[in-house]
C-alpha cells in the first residue's frame, strides 16, 4: 500500500471503483488493530456490505465464539442492531458483556430462514440501522446478492452469522456467495494460568474470503466486556507483541 | 334455562350444564322439560339482546383478529382469518389466544379451522372440546361422520331425514343429489355443496360503528397487481384525510377487496404507533397485495381504520437526528412475521439466569441491563441438557464430560457461582441451590455447567449436572 502506485493503475483502480458503486465510499468499520485492519482493503469492515462469519466446523460449540465475534463488530458499529434469528438461545447479558447494550438490540425471530433472509433485507435496505445480523444455516449466491444490493444502498453492516447442525451443512461454507469478506472463528485452548481458572479466550480468525484482498489468520484475544480483540503474543518469550496493546475495543493479536 | 316460544309451542332455547346434566336438551317443549326436573328456573329468552351482544362480540373479534367477521345467529361467529393467521403466530396461537381471551369475558366456546364455513361451523359445534384444526383440503372427509342437524338446516327437516334413515352428513353426501332435492328442496343440496366448498358462502363481515372509512366501486372490475396498488395508494390518501379530520392516526387497518363472486378479500396491516402517513401507510398495504386472489375480477374496494388512536402532535426539531425512526421497518417486519416476533430484550432483577430477561416492546425505552461481574454465555439453552460428568470432589468441577455422546477434557475451570432458588416464586425452590462453573475444554471451548444442588444435602438439588449455554 505504501508503494508508489503508477498512474496507470491508478485510473483502473478509479475506473473499477466506478464501475463497482460507491460501496468504498461509505467508508470502513476499523477493528483498531493495525495487523488486521491493513490486510482489509478499506482499513476494516466495509461498510454498507455483507460480511459473513461461521465457527468451526466440527466445534461442540456450534460457533458461539463466532456469535461472540458479531456481537463484538456490531457493538462498535453506530446505532440499532436488529439481530434475526430462527433460535431464540440468544442470552441478553451475554451480549451486554460483549459490549453490545440491550438498549441497541431488537431481535427478530423469523419462523424459517427465508423470513430471516428477507427481514434482513427489509432492514438493510431501510439504513438507519448500525448492524443487521442474520443467523442462517445455508445462505445461496441469489440469497447473499440481494442482502448486498440491499446493504450498498445504505452504510449498514451486514453480517450474516452461520449455524449449523449437522456437519452436512457445514460443507456448504466452501460453496461461493456474495458476501465481501468471509470468516471462520475457532476458539483455542487459552493459556495456562499460574492458578487454577480460566485465561482470557483466544480465537483463531480465519479471513477465508475478501474481496480486493488475500486471505490471513489471526490468533487473537477477545476480552468480554469491551467488544474488542487483541493480537495475542502466542508465546511467553515474545512480549514485544503483548507490549503492542490493547486495540480499540479490547482485541490483541499476534499471527 | 331459557325459554322462548317455537311457532306456538313454547320449547327450551338454552339449557345451561347442570340443565344439560338432568337430561334437557335445547328444542324441547318446555311442559316436558318441566316435567322431567321437579324445580326448574325458567327464564324468557332475550333473542333481540343476544343478537345485539353478539353483534359487539363480533365487532370485538373484529378489531382483534380479523378482517373478515361475521355473527352466525343465534350462538356463533364465524371469522375468516385467510392472510391474518400469521399475526398472531399461527392458526393453532389464533385459536388458543381467542378461546382463551373469551374465557376471560367469562364466554365458553368451542371453535374449529376449516376450509369452509359449513364445516367450521359443524366441527365447531359437534367435535371441538374445545379446539379443532382440519387441514387444508380435508374438510369434506372430517365432516362425513357428523350428524345431519351439523347442516345448519330447519329442525323439521332434520327429523324428516332421520326419519329416512339418514345419520350422517356422510351418508347424504354418497346419496343421488337429484332425488334428495326432489325429495327434501333446494336447501339441503345448497347446505351440502357450502360444506364440502362447491359452492361458494360470501362472509357479510360485520362493521364496526363510527370509524373512518373511505369505498371506491369501480365499473369495471379489477384484477392487476398493478392496479390494486394504484388505487390502494389512492384509497390510503384519502383515509389519511379522514383521519386528519378526525384528529386521528391508524394503528390498525383492514383493506377489502370485494370481488365479482361477493367473496371478500382482507389486508390487515398494524401498526406500532399511530400513523397517517400515506406513504408509509401504501406500503404497508402494498407489501401484502400479493396474497390478495382477485379471482374473476375485484368491484368494490373498502379501506376502513379499525383501530385509531388520537393524533399526538410532536414537535419536529433539527437538532434530533439521534434517534432515527425505526417505527416505520418495525411496522413492515411485524406485518410479515407477526408483532410478539419482534422484541427487545430487557433485564429483569433475577438471579436465575433463564428468568433474568423478559421480552418488551421494540420501540420500548429500556432499563439498563445486567450486573456484569459474573461472566454470562452468550448462549442459553431453554432448557439445560444433563451432561455425564466425571466429578472428583463436591466443589469442584468434573474432568471430563459426556454431552450429547461424545467425551470432553476439560481442561480448566471457574467457580463456583452458587445461585439460590426463589422461594418466593415457587414452593419447590426453597431449598434449591445451583452451582454454575464456567469450564474450557482441550479445544479452547468454553462452556457454562451448573450442579443441581450443593454436593452434600440432597435436598438442594439432584446433584446432576447440566450444561446450561455457551461462551465461546
Amino acid at each position: 500500500m505504501s508503494k508508489p502506485v503508477p498512474l496507470g493503475l491508478a485510473e483502473l483502480r478509479q475506473h473499477i471503483q466506478m464501475l463497482e458503486g460507491s460501496r468504498r465510499a461509505a467508508g470502513a468499520l476499523p477493528f483498531g488493530i493495525e495487523r488486521i485492519d491493513t490486510r482489509l482493503p478499506g482499513g476494516g469492515l466495509t461498510l454498507g456490505a455483507v460480511h459473513e462469519v461461521a465457527g468451526r466446523d466440527q466445534g461442540v460449540v456450534d460457533g458461539a465464539a463466532a456469535a461472540l465475534f458479531v456481537a463484538g463488530i456490531a457493538a462498535r458499529s453506530e446505532g440499532q442492531v436488529l439481530w434475526c434469528l430462527t433460535q431464540p438461545d440468544l442470552f441478553a447479558p451475554g451480549l451486554a458483556q460483549a459490549g453490545l447494550d440491550p438498549q441497541r438490540v431488537i431481535c427478530v425471530e423469523a419462523g424459517d430462514e427465508k423470513s430471516v433472509l428477507m427481514c434482513c433485507e427489509e432492514a438493510l435496505r431501510h439504513g438507519s440501522l448500525g448492524a443487521v445480523v442474520a443467523e442462517v444455516s445455508r445462505l445461496s449466491l441469489t440469497a447473499s446478492r440481494r442482502l448486498q444490493l440491499a446493504a450498498e444502498s445504505t452504510r449498514t453492516l451486514g453480517l450474516v452469522l452461520r449455524r449449523w447442525s449437522r456437519p452436512r451443512d457445514a460443507a456448504e461454507f466452501g460453496l461461493p456467495t456474495a458476501a465481501v469478506t468471509r470468516w471462520r472463528i475457532a476458539a483455542e485452548a487459552s493459556r495456562a494460568l499460574p492458578v487454577p481458572g480460566i485465561g482470557t479466550a483466544r480465537w483463531r480468525l480465519e479471513l477465508l474470503r475478501c474481496k480486493g484482498g488475500n486471505t490471513a489468520e489471526f490468533d487473537v484475544e477477545a476480552h468480554n466486556g469491551q467488544a474488542g480483540l487483541a493480537l495475542s503474543a502466542p508465546l511467553a518469550d515474545r512480549p514485544a507483541a503483548a507490549a503492542a496493546g490493547y486495540g480499540q475495543g479490547g482485541y490483541r493479536a499476534a499471527s | 334455562m331459557l325459554k322462548g316460544s317455537d311457532g306456538r309451542r313454547r320449547v327450551v332455547m338454552a339449557a345451561d350444564r347442570a340443565a344439560h346434566r338432568a337430561g334437557l336438551r335445547v328444542g324441547m317443549p318446555l311442559t316436558k322439560a318441566q316435567a322431567l326436573v321437579e324445580d326448574l328456573i325458567v327464564h324468557d329468552a332475550d333473542v333481540d339482546g343476544d343478537s345485539q351482544a353478539l353483534d359487539r362480540l363480533a365487532g370485538w373479534a373484529l378489531q382483534t383478529y380479523s378482517p373478515v367477521v361475521a355473527a352466525d345467529p343465534p350462538n356463533g361467529l364465524i371469522l375468516d382469518i385467510t392472510g391474518a393467521a400469521h399475526l398472531h403466530g399461527g392458526e393453532a396461537a389464533l385459536l388458543d389466544a381467542l378461546i382463551r381471551k373469551l374465557s376471560e369475558k367469562e364466554i365458553e366456546a368451542c371453535a374449529a379451522i376449516a376450509d369452509t364455513w359449513g364445516a367450521a361451523h359443524a366441527l365447531a359445534r359437534f367435535v371441538a372440546r374445545p379446539i379443532t384444526m382440519v387441514p387444508p383440503g380435508d374438510s369434506a372427509r372430517a365432516v362425513r361422520n357428523l350428524p345431519a342437524a351439523a347442516l345448519r338446516l330447519p329442525m323439521n327437516l332434520v327429523e324428516s331425514l332421520s326419519v329416512l334413515g339418514f345419520d350422517t352428513i356422510g351418508e347424504l353426501l354418497a346419496q343421488p343429489r337429484a332425488p334428495l332435492v326432489h325429495r327434501f328442496g333446494r336447501e339441503l343440496g345448497r347446505r351440502l355443496d357450502q360444506i364440502s366448498g362447491h359452492l361458494a358462502e360470501p362472509i357479510d363481515p360485520v362493521e364496526l360503528p363510527d370509524v373512518a372509512e373511505v369505498k371506491r366501486v369501480f365499473f369495471e372490475p379489477i384484477g392487476a397487481p398493478e392496479t390494486l396498488a394504484r388505487y390502494t395508494a389512492k384509497l390510503t390518501v384519502q383515509l389519511c384525510d379522514a383521519l386528519e379530520a378526525r384528529g386521528e392516526g391508524a394503528r390498525q387497518l383492514d383493506l377489502h377487496f370485494i370481488r365479482v363472486d361477493g367473496r371478500i378479500e382482507a389486508v390487515r396491516v398494524g401498526m406500532a404507533q399511530p400513523v397517517r402517513d400515506p406513504t408509509r401507510l401504501t406500503r404497508l398495504l402494498c407489501d401484502r397485495i400479493e396474497t390478495v386472489d382477485p379471482g374473476f375480477g375485484i368491484e368494490r374496494m373498502r379501506l376502513i381504520a379499525t383501530q385509531a388512536e388520537p393524533w399526538v402532535h410532536t414537535q419536529i426539531t433539527t437538532q434530533d437526528n439521534n434517534a432515527p425512526d425505526l417505527a416505520g421497518l418495525i411496522d413492515t417486519l411485524s406485518n410479515r412475521i407477526g408483532a410478539e416476533r419482534i422484541y427487545r430484550l430487557a433485564a429483569v432483577e433475577s438471579d436465575v439466569p433463564e428468568r433474568s430477561v423478559k421480552r418488551t416492546s421494540p420501540l420500548a425505552v429500556i432499563p439498563l441491563g445486567w450486573p456484569l461481574h459474573w461472566p454470562r454465555p452468550i448462549r442459553l439453552f431453554r432448557r439445560p441438557e444433563p451432561v455425564l460428568p466425571l466429578a472428583e470432589l463436591p466443589d469442584h468441577p468434573p474432568r471430563v464430560l459426556t454431552w450429547r455422546g461424545t467425551r470432553h477434557r476439560v481442561v480448566a475451570a471457574d467457580g463456583p457461582e452458587r445461585i439460590f432458588g426463589e422461594w418466593w416464586k415457587q414452593d419447590g425452590e426453597t431449598w434449591a441451590v445451583r452451582d454454575y462453573f464456567r469450564v474450557e475444554l482441550d479445544t479452547g471451548e468454553r462452556l457454562w455447567l451448573f450442579r443441581s444442588g450443593d454436593g452434600e444435602d440432597s435436598a438442594t438439588g439432584s446433584h446432576q449436572w447440566f450444561l446450561h449455554g455457551m461462551f465461546a
